[in-house]
């Protein structure tokens, strides 16, 4: 079981209570999409996802952006038991979506960006220490139930 | 960037041993502690030579070739740690330059130091 000291649970809600998530969530794929171009693979049904500017501006993005943050929210509301609570959502993301786990790491990568370049100064290495161990979880939860 | 390269290289570096603290075990011989003279020191090094990549950035094998040998005979670091200590430097980057580091910006700085990541491990076996 993944034990998180009281710091690190401090400095995660800490993040979390400053995440305006239509604007965080919208930014944090626009970026996945942008900078690796590969994952819109698994975003057929969007539509014009042929550029920056399109993606960016894209209403199907934006929305979706919301709906992984809500599934984050979910782990942050059960973080001593990330594994049991994330089965099924796993179990859809390779059963239903068929998504190469390792896209999650990246995904993950570009929403700790956007919140950089929303908290500034305040994402100390210590509070990004505590958020990447728990999207590191997260990502692994989500990881787990691939056969 | 020059005249911050100290600042962001260092922090950088803070962050990437502050986050992934196994790079830690390939500066044994460093003091890296937060604003140590050594991490500073460090830092700039780092960030000056991204620079010189990036003023070369059509003849990344030739200008990286010395650099490239260093790390294949003499540091020999996991090349799996070039993609943890790029993070850092971008989240480095997206702490200082808030809303000035577009996506597009994001992207082309993730293609430069994945490239030369690449040409860094290219001598390794």
């Amino acid at each position: 079981m993944v034990e998180w000291t009281a710091e690190e649970r401090a400095a995660i809600q800490g993040v979390f209570n400053k995440l305006d998530y239509e604007s965080v969530g919208r930014e944090s794929l626009t970026r996945c999409l942008v900078v690796y171009p590969w994952t819109r693979r698994y975003f057929g049904g969007f539509g014009n996802l042929f550029n920056a500017e399109a993606i960016m501006a894209n209403p199907k993005v934006a929305a979706h952006g919301i709906v992984v943050l809500q599934g984050l929210e979910k782990a942050l509301k059960n973080m001593d038991d990330i594994k049991n609570t994330y089965a099924s959502l796993s179990e859809f993301h390779s059963v239903k979506l068929q998504v190469d786990p390792v896209n999650f790491q990246l995904l993950s990568d570009c929403l700790t960006v956007v919140i950089a370049t929303r908290l500034r100064t305040e994402f100390t290495p210590d509070v990004q220490a505590a958020w990447q161990k728990f999207l590191a979880v997260v990502v692994s939860a989500l990881s787990r139930q691939y056969h | 960037m020059l005249p911050v390269a100290e600042e962001i290289g260092s922090e950088a570096l803070l962050r990437m041993f502050t986050t992934f603290p196994k790079t830690k075990t390939y500066f044994s011989h460093l003091d890296i502690s937060a604003r140590s003279e050594h991490l500073r020191c460090h830092g700039k090094k780092i960030v000056e030579a991204l620079a010189e990549g990036a003023r070369n950035i059509s003849t990344l094998t030739t200008t990286l070739a010395p650099l490239s040998r260093f790390h294949a005979y003499q540091l020999r670091i996991h090349p799996t740690n070039f993609k943890l200590f790029n993070h850092c430097i971008i989240v480095t980057l997206a702490c200082h330059m808030g809303d000035n580091f577009t996506p597009v910006a994001h992207a082309a700085i993730d293609k430069f130091l994945s490239a030369f990541s690449a040409v860094l491990a290219e001598k390794f076996r």
